[in-house]
């Protein structure tokens, strides 16, 4: 079964192609599934694709292809989609330092919810999560599948400096900031891990379609990984 | 070759080209020029390809100087250059003797000044561009914005001499002045505004504020009303899309824009108009002009062919 697909004009030099009403595993399936198949055969004058949870952004040059033209390409590929070989998810492992200074908002999570820090640990690393979209800022991964219980509200002031790495709570979602940044998500651990490095062969650690799971580790692994990654030369180990 | 060394900054210059694409699936910004059309036509002029790294200045330009022989051209807004001492006229094509320096004495018109050299700046193609982003910090120059002290070079000239005094025919040349009329293509999320707030949208002038920067420009003026949530599930950003967050004030999105954002867009600026956003400041007055998505790619179409009409004329 498949949703109703609408094809939205985003100005003379982008086409916005909705495959679903909602955030879901199955339509963002069909997104990339779209996106394979634009990637394997492109289409002449298909500038960039920008996959999110429910829609692909295409940005195209209208001087090169017309808007029917367009639609009718993405037409026949919608129609095969099924033909489309999504390889089976990769699992991307995060070491992550929980609590203490890594993770200052650890004991407010597990107050709000009336837990130990140790069960908000045992609940956020027990998930597997699924990587909806990157973007926002560069190597952001959007994550789905934050345990219900611990859902927790945005601080009333966001932190003008969260340092790279930091794995964090923001509502229900949950995610990694790659770089230090202003933001008001509740910060509960830190991954010694790049998520962008445009040093390395495979720039971004994460892409749509991957599994996430976090595997707390202790200080001394911290710092060890943090060490490997400067030492072969993948980045300054902020 | 040639070699410019930067004495002192200025406002913010960092080194563009035509941006940066294939990567927004990873949240990478595209960057690249404000004003497309200034830097495609000072290469032109130049001979190089429309596409090649020059340097955009922002509001107050540098003083740089030229280590060698190098022909160069100023274009877009007009930040008052000089070169020791002596006026220079922008859209030509002029020539700098090695040891003489350039400077700016202040924003006469428009925002953004493009340096382009012959053969273009050399800097590394990162991820298959030369554009600086500031966000990642990757790059153009060492992925940040110019200080005193860096030296950039240039690649060889394409066509080394001969073409000193080549310039764009005042006719074509733009007017970088407020009030400026911005055509645009309504949607993608028209629906999700009262029919009264498009035609707000499209009836009222907006002012420039000081909140304006490579990833957008914020406008205050008559509120848009939306007709409903204003909450819309996460999707990418397009080039030139005016967002509408809750307080109802529209967000021009540029150059260095976040891939991907939830606010409802009402329009998208018209590719063939977008450039002249890279040249308002704060203060001016710009007014929204709807056409049809036909019209837009017939606009586009001819603004593309213009820089091949011009390339020829050139030689």
């Amino acid at each position: 079964m498949s949703a109703v697909v609408r094809f939205f004009p985003a100005g003379d030099r982008a086409l916005l192609v909705e495959l679903g009403d909602g955030i879901d595993p199955e339509t963002n399936r069909r997104v990339r599934a779209l996106l394979q198949l634009l990637d394997r055969i492109p289409v002449a004058g298909v500038r960039d694709v920008i996959p999110s949870y429910r829609s692909l952004l295409v940005d195209y040059d209208p001087a090169v292809v017309d808007r029917g033209e367009l639609e009718a390409r993405l037409r026949e590929r919608l129609g095969r989609l099924d033909q489309a070989s999504l390889p089976p998810p990769r699992m991307v492992e995060i070491p992550t330092l929980y609590g203490g200074d890594m993770g200052p908002d650890l004991e407010f999570v597990a107050r709000h919810h009336g837990l130990t820090p140790e069960e908000v640990v045992k609940l956020h690393a027990g998930g597997e999560y699924l990587v909806y979209l990157v973007g926002f800022s560069p190597g952001f991964p959007f994550l789905g599948g934050l345990p219900r219980e611990l859902a927790t509200p945005r601080l009333d002031n966001p932190r003008l400096r969260v340092p790279a790495g930091s794995v964090a709570i923001g509502g229900e979602q949950t995610g990694v900031y790659p770089f230090p940044t202003a933001g008001g998500w509740r910060l509960i651990g830190r991954t010694p891990l790049q998520l962008f490095d445009p040093g390395r062969s495979e720039p971004f650690l994460l892409a749509p379609g991957d599994l996430v799971r976090f595997v707390p580790i202790s200080r001394e692994e911290f710092h060890r990984l943090q060490q490997d990654a400067v030492s072969k030369g993948l980045g300054s180990g902020d | 070759m040639g070699k410019v060394r930067i004495i002192s900054a200025g406002g913010l210059s960092t080194v563009q080209d035509l941006g940066r694409y294939g990567y927004q699936r990873f949240g990478l910004s595209p960057a690249g020029a404000v004003d497309d059309f200034s830097l495609r036509v000072g290469n032109l002029l130049l001979g190089n390809d429309p596409g090649a790294a020059a340097l955009e200045m922002t509001g107050l330009g540098p003083t740089a100087e030229f280590l060698e022989d190098t022909l160069f051209a100023l274009t877009g807004g007009d930040l008052g250059p000089s070169l020791d001492g002596v006026d220079l006229p922008l859209w030509e094509v002029l020539f700098a003797t090695r040891g003489s320096v350039l400077s700016f004495a202040g924003l006469r018109r428009g925002l953004r000044g493009y340096l382009s050299v012959a053969g273009g700046f050399d800097v590394p193609e990162v991820l298959g561009s030369r554009s600086t982003d500031l966000t990642a910090g990757l790059g153009g120059w060492e992925g940040r914005a110019l200080r005193s002290g860096d030296t950039l070079t240039t690649f060889p000239a394409v066509r080394p001499s001969g073409i000193v005094g080549r310039r764009l025919h005042p006719s074509r040349l733009p007017h970088f002045a407020s009030p400026y009329t911005l055509r645009v293509v309504l949607g993608p999320q028209q629906a999700f505004f009262t029919a009264e707030a498009v035609e707000t949208f499209l009836l009222s002038s907006y002012e420039v504020t000081p909140q304006l920067d490579r990833v957008g420009i914020k406008f205050k003026g008559p509120t848009l009303a939306h007709a409903g949530s204003t909450d819309l599930i996460s999707e990418g950003n397009p080039l030139g899309a005016l967002q509408v967050p809750k307080g109802g004030l529209p967000i021009l999105l540029l150059a260095s824009r976040h891939t991907v954002g939830g606010y409802p867009k009402v329009a998208v600026v018209t590719g063939s108009d977008l450039y002249q956003a890279g040249q308002m400041k704060p203060g001016d007055i710009v007014t929204f002009q709807a056409v049809t998505l036909q019209e837009a790619h017939q606009l586009w179409r001819s603004y593309i062919a213009s820089f091949g009409k011009l390339r020829a004329i050139l030689g």
